[in-house]
């Protein structure tokens, strides 16, 4: 059912953004506490990073069905991962 | 300043509107003022000028009557105008312009009479051809007026009868005729005053034969009287030549005899025999030559009157008898002639005679004189001297001597004297005999003359005679030619006529046969094609009840199939309807196995039935209340991303479109329109519409509306609407082949 699709996405996104956002988190802590003298910043760093990736990957997965994967290129093998990188970073 | 300036402008402006007001309303015054005068004015010239055009066109109508007749001709009313005006076209103004045209009109019917009437008379050539040469010799060149417009006619018509060619004309030996001719014309010219008309053959050919009569007669009288005076001539010059000639002979006998009787010295009784000859032969000559003369004036006279028979003849003036004439000349002039000879030979021998005579005399007259001188010597002798011897004594012959000595001396004397004379005398002699010799010689001489100038005159008359001849053998041949040609061409002519006749008639006999041809083979088709529609038609209709029987037969064959068609859609169409809320129906494969099963030979349905889709027989079709259901709990999905497509497909773009869709409120169902517009694919309205229709039933339209979803909302609804589709599909199957069936079940039942 397509209908259950954007469904299952969005849990696949959310459950990711839990587990990148708790392990940056958890490596921020660590960071933290053994590298930097117990600062906030890693720690914000990392979750933010793993907010982040896991952003990037939620969007990513989302828009997956309109991106044109390498395979379907016909030629010059260069474009095909810039238009990726391209439609990957468009905001 | 400018206040001042404007207010300067304004003012002279003021001023100068003003007085154009004035000037204008006194002009309009002026205008209506004289604008009245001007208009009567306007039509007064106007009716000037048309009058004096009017009238100006009635007054040269008047004088020219071709403007006249162009006019009438092409103003409508005008001839009714100038009728009133007028009078109506008066005539005599025609006959100036039309006596040059009958003045033109003779010489050109000549030419038109020549060729109408070219097959009259090809016999009556040369008689015509004298007659008509003569007429239009004098006559053709003067048109003018009526008689000799009747000549010129005459004219025409005989050169008409002969031919197109020209006549030569002859010379004027036909006066008579001519004259008669033209007494004839002026008395049939004085009777009919008409115009020219030609006269028939018969007429001609009758006229003609009675100058030919009349000419006839003339020459027969003509050639008698000639031969009458001929012969008569001939005689009489005959007579006189005789005469002349026995003339002749009597002179030179006598001539002879007395030249004999001079120097014949015989014996005195043949010298009186001699003489006695002499004499008679003298009485001879005389009654001879008195003879000759009578016979020579009776000679002249006849010829006198045969040359006034011939002159008379002559001037009777006619062709015919111009040879007998002229034999008639000739034979005077040969008696003319001959008589001149014979009378010349008769003059010449009687001048000898003459010579002869006047030396008898001589002789005679010196014998005499020596007679008497002898006789007046010796007076006893006589006569005769030569018989003296013996008679005479010695005296008598002493004188005889002296005396003859003397004689002798007196003549040598006498010739001496003579001797020395002489000269003279031959000169004197000489001079008469020139003078006797012109006068013979101018004698001879005329006489020659006159001969020659006779001769001369037969012979150029001759000549002329052969001439004549010639030409009109010669004119004869070529009218003969002529008449040969015409024939050609009249013979041409015909056979050509005759072929063009005969192609015509030809061509019209065909034509006919054809048309009955034609005629009879359409009969016969047409009654073989009723028999024909006869016979198919009886064909057809037994064909036609069989097929009935046979339709029948099958009719209730298909009523069977087409009932257990039926019921095998129905079977279908009932498991349609297993389907419940959540699953689907039940696979339709049975089903649709049972409905081919009962159409093995229909392809329709065959061709239908397995055009169900694969997926509802194997798996079944969801209800529309199902879909229904699926739909409601789509739309709000579907209204959420809504915003997303390819282009627009960030996680902020989905947060966009999540939090329009919760602050969007559109209507929950909307009628859809019966054309969408750019501004009704907004998916939230072609939501509402598409949740009406699914409300009021027609899934198809909501099916064709969701269709226009584009993006991430058409993903979402992607399934939904594959299985509307499905449904869709399948239904239509369904309900063609439940129609088909109906159809053939309606079709094969019989009503009652």
């Amino acid at each position: 059912m397509s209908e259950k699709e954007l469904g299952k996405k969005l849990d696949r996104c959310l459950a990711d953004g839990v587990v990148k956002l708790g392990t940056g988190l958890g490596l921020g802590i660590v960071f933290s506490v053994l590298f930097f003298k117990r600062r906030t910043w890693p720690i914000t760093l990392f979750s933010g990073a793993g907010l982040g990736m896991a952003y990037a990957n939620c969007q990513h997965d989302l828009r997956s069905h309109y991106l044109l994967h390498t395979s379907e290129q016909v030629s010059l093998g260069f474009i095909g991962p810039l238009i990726g990188f391209a439609q990957i970073f468009s905001f | 300043m400018l206040r001042v300036c404007l207010r300067g402008v304004k003012a002279t402006a003021q001023k100068s509107s003003g007085r154009i007001r004035l000037t204008n309303v006194q002009q309009c015054r002026e205008y209506t003022t004289g604008e009245s005068s001007g208009a009567s004015r306007v039509v007064a010239a106007g009716l000037l000028t048309v009058t004096g055009g009017i009238g100006g066109t009635i007054i040269y109508a008047k004088w020219d009557h071709k403007f006249r007749a162009a006019v009438e001709k092409n103003v409508p009313y005008s001839e009714w105008l100038l009728g009133l005006a007028l009078g109506p076209v008066s005539q005599d103004s025609g006959l100036p312009i039309r006596k040059p045209m009958e003045s033109i009109q003779p010489p050109s019917m000549l030419e038109k009479q020549m060729r109408t009437s070219k097959a009259k008379s090809e016999k009556k050539l040369k008689e015509t051809t004298e007659y008509g040469a003569q007429d239009s010799g004098p006559t053709s060149p003067q048109p003018a007026q009526n008689i000799q417009a009747e000549a010129s006619a005459e004219a025409t018509q005989i050169i008409s009868a002969i031919s197109e060619v020209q006549s030569i004309p002859a010379p004027c030996d036909t006066e008579p005729t001519a004259a008669a001719a033209t007494v004839f014309q002026d008395t049939k010219s004085a009777g009919t005053a008409e115009p020219l008309r030609e006269r028939s053959a018969e007429e001609v050919a009758a006229r003609l034969a009675q100058q030919n009569q009349d000419e006839k007669d003339i020459i027969t009288s003509l050639s008698a009287r000639l031969d009458d005076s001929l012969a008569s001539s001939a005689k009489a010059t005959l007579q006189a030549i005789g005469a002349q000639e026995a003339a002749l002979q009597a002179i030179t006998q006598h001539t002879h005899k007395l030249k004999e009787a001079m120097e014949a010295e015989g014996p005195s009784e043949e010298k009186s025999t001699q003489w006695k000859d002499l004499e008679a032969a003298l009485a001879d000559r005389t009654t001879s030559v008195n003879d000759a003369k009578t016979a020579l004036v009776k000679a002249n006279e006849a010829l006198d009157s045969l040359k006034s028979v011939i002159d008379k003849s002559k001037g009777l003036k006619i062709t015919a008898a111009r040879p007998l004439i002229l034999a008639a000349e000739e034979n005077l002039h040969k008696m003319v002639v001959d008589l001149d000879k014979v009378v010349s030979k008769v003059q010449s021998a009687e001048s000898e005679a003459k010579i002869v005579a006047q030396y008898t005399e001589l002789v005679h007259e010196a014998k005499q004189q020596f007679q008497r001188e002898v006789s007046s010597l010796t007076p006893e002798i006589q006569a005769n001297w030569k018989g003296l011897t013996g008679k005479l004594s010695t005296d008598d012959l002493n004188a005889l001597i002296a005396h003859a000595h003397r004689r002798i001396d007196q003549l040598n004397r006498e010739l001496a004297e003579q001797r020395v004379r002489e000269q003279i005398h031959m000169e004197a002699a000489l001079e008469q005999q020139r003078a006797e010799d012109q006068r013979a010689l101018d004698k001879a001489v005329g006489t020659a003359k006159q001969h020659v100038k006779e001769e001369a005159r037969l012979e150029q008359e001759r000549k002329l005679a052969e001439l004549r001849e010639v030409i009109e053998a010669e004119m004869r041949t070529q009218l003969r030619r002529q008449a040969a040609a015409h024939t050609d061409h009249v013979r041409d002519v015909l056979k050509v006529q005759e072929q063009e006749l005969r192609a015509e008639a030809e061509q019209e006999l065909s034509s006919k046969l054809l048309a009955q041809e034609t005629r009879y083979r359409q009969l016969t088709q047409e009654q073989l094609d009723d028999f024909t529609l006869d016979m198919n038609a009886a064909y057809a209709r037994l064909k036609g009840v069989e097929e009935a029987i046979d339709s029948h037969v099958e009719a209730e064959e298909e009523a069977r199939k087409a009932h257990r068609l039926w019921l095998s859609v129905e079977a279908l169409t009932y498991t349609l309807k297993t389907a419940s809320t959540e699953s689907p129906s039940m696979p339709l494969e049975d089903a649709a196995e049972a409905v081919r099963a009962s159409c093995v030979e229909n392809d329709f349905a065959l061709a239908l039935a397995s055009a169900l889709p694969e997926e509802s027989l194997k798996r079944g079709v969801y209800s529309e209340a199902s879909l229904r259901a699926r739909f409601n709990s789509l739309r709000s999905l579907a209204r959420r991303v809504a915003l997303i497509d390819e282009s627009h497909n960030t996680l902020y773009q989905y947060f966009l479109s999540y939090v329009q869709a919760a602050l969007l409120f559109e209507k929950q169902q909307e009628v859809p329109p019966t054309q969408l517009r750019s501004e009704d694919l907004d998916p939230f309205k072609l939501l509402s519409y598409a949740s009406y229709c699914l409300e009021h039933g027609d899934l198809e339209l909501a099916a064709k509306l969701v269709n226009q979803l584009r993006g991430e909302a058409r993903r979402v609804v992607e399934d939904w609407l594959i299985e509307a589709r499905l449904t869709l599909e399948t239904r239509q199957v369904i309900s063609l082949l439940s129609a088909y069936a109906n159809a053939v079940g309606l079709g094969t039942t019989q009503a009652p």
